[in-house]
């Protein structure tokens, strides 16, 4: 699945997006960031405060405890800031 | 029996500033059922938490954001008698007096024009997904989520 990442996550991950292929024990975007947090320092910063972070599948806002099955792009990032 | 309301919507996302007076000519060429039409432009500011603003970068998700935007202005079209809505977000780099958002809303009365406008904004800003990064004399960061934003959308909340 597609992976992106916005705002201050974008900068502490080094990167926008990427294609990930997590392991099948991962079912929600909670243990997604758990996963993506044990990758490197990085990611572990990125997601330091995971109750801060919001998620969407494909393009829809979801909680931390949607299921990721069948997911095509899945995004992270920070409170929205706009308007 | 009165027609059905037919409300047309622009969305856009772009670089470019625009012209309210442009914007609100087009919502309401041709029309004669209009009655009130609501302006709200959101605008660069020079100052925040007494740090002066040398300049604000906008950043967005593609294609969600649009998407965003546009189920809340549905949903708008649902909860008031709306005759036309327009919904502009620049983004970019910008200047304190720059133009950022601009929401027209029109309806046959001003009621309608007034709350979709506010509940549009509400909306925007807590859940269309664009982020501000200030720069200022203190340096450059992120603009923290204010919480008085997410309870200004919260009342818009239906039980």
């Amino acid at each position: 699945m597609k992976v992106k990442y916005f705002a201050w996550v974008r900068e502490r991950v080094g990167k926008a997006e990427e294609t990930i292929e997590p392991p099948a024990t991962v079912h929600t975007v909670a243990e997604l960031i758990a996963w993506l947090s044990s990758r490197s320092e990085a990611y572990a910063y990125a997601f330091e405060k995971p109750k801060v972070i919001r998620a969407a599948i494909d393009r829809a806002h979801v909680k931390s405890d949607a299921t990721i099955t069948g997911a095509r792009e899945i995004a992270f990032f920070p409170p929205m800031t706009g308007g | 029996m009165a027609s059905p309301v037919t409300c047309s919507v622009t969305i856009r996302i772009q670089e470019d500033d625009f012209d309210i007076a442009r914007e609100i000519a087009l919502l309401t060429k041709s029309r004669t059922d209009i009655g009130a039409v609501v302006s709200f432009s959101g605008i660069c500011r020079a100052d925040e938490d007494s740090a002066n603003i040398a300049a604000l970068t906008l950043e967005h998700y593609p294609d969600m954001a649009e998407e965003e935007i546009r189920r809340h202005v549905d949903e708008a079209i649902s909860r008031w008698p709306l005759n036309g809505v327009t919904v502009i977000h620049r983004v970019g780099r910008f200047m304190p007096g720059d133009n950022i958002v601009l929401v027209l809303t029109a309806s046959q009365h001003r009621q309608a024009a007034f709350l979709a406008a506010e509940f549009l904004m509400d909306y925007l800003k807590t859940s269309a997904p664009f982020w501000k990064k200030e720069e200022s004399e203190a340096g450059t960061g992120w603009v923290e989520a204010q919480a008085r934003d997410d309870e200004a959308a919260a009342r818009w909340t239906r039980s």
